[in-house]
């Protein structure tokens, strides 16, 4: 929508015009202020965990299970040099076959949220779905992090 | 041409006056928007609407 806006006003007469294609999510991603009527509702951002171990499509199972093991984590979220979710390796494929490249045993294409996403309805949806954890990504589909649904259900519990 | 902007790049337009148009759809942009932005949907984007934008300074739209 921006870029026909940004157009449309060099054609009204305006001579410098600036397109912010990232929009509201990419400046909530960056954890800024906003303003209006739902601008203090619970979202995403408020309870990413951005620590999560991260790999390249290339590495070497048998060298990231240990960063895996020692953060703690199920899952091991693959991106490539730019920091874009390429795909998601669970604790099964970890302890698969280390002789294998990443990208051999990956889940590709795993679904992801936007860093505004109201937590409430983010919960629902991760209920319903039965899952216990959604990757957070900015609109580009750079890593920011992982929501863990028992930490959005403690930060909502804690604001009733 | 209009020119692509960062978060960063946009902060820095601000703090040196820019000004900050939402284009979104007004729901969208009574439900949260940009500190200091004036919503004016991209459907409503003519010389009217626009009439009280300066145009010798810089406009950034999201």
């Amino acid at each position: 929508m921006s870029p026909r806006a940004a157009w449309r006003l060099e054609s009204l007469g305006f001579t410098e015009v600036y397109d912010y294609v990232g929009g509201k999510a990419d400046w909530i991603a960056g954890g800024l202020p906003v303003e209006g009527e739902l601008a203090n509702v619970p979202r995403a951002i408020d309870v990413v965990k951005q620590d999560v171990p991260t790999c390249g499509p290339f590495d070497r199972i048998a060298d990231i299970s240990d960063q895996v093991e020692a953060a703690r984590e199920d899952v091991c979220i693959v991106t490539n040099d730019e920091g874009i979710v390429l795909g998601r390796l669970r604790r099964r494929a970890l302890t698969s076959d280390g002789g294998k490249d990443v990208h051999e045993v990956m889940e590709p294409g795993p679904t992801t949220t936007r860093a505004d996403a109201e937590l409430e309805g983010l919960v629902e949806r991760l209920d319903s779905a039965g899952v216990r954890s959604m990757l957070i990504t900015t609109p580009e589909g750079r890593l920011l992090g992982v929501v863990y649904r028992e930490d959005a259900e403690r930060y909502l519990a804690e604001r009733r | 041409m209009p020119t692509n902007i960062t978060r960063d790049e946009l902060q820095e337009l601000i703090c040196g006056g820019a000004q900050l148009v939402d284009v979104l759809p007004p729901a969208e942009f009574a439900e949260f928007h940009l500190p200091g932005a004036m919503s004016i949907p991209l459907k409503d984007l003519d010389a009217t609407t626009t009439a009280g934008l300066s145009r010798d300074k810089p406009v950034a739209v999201y």
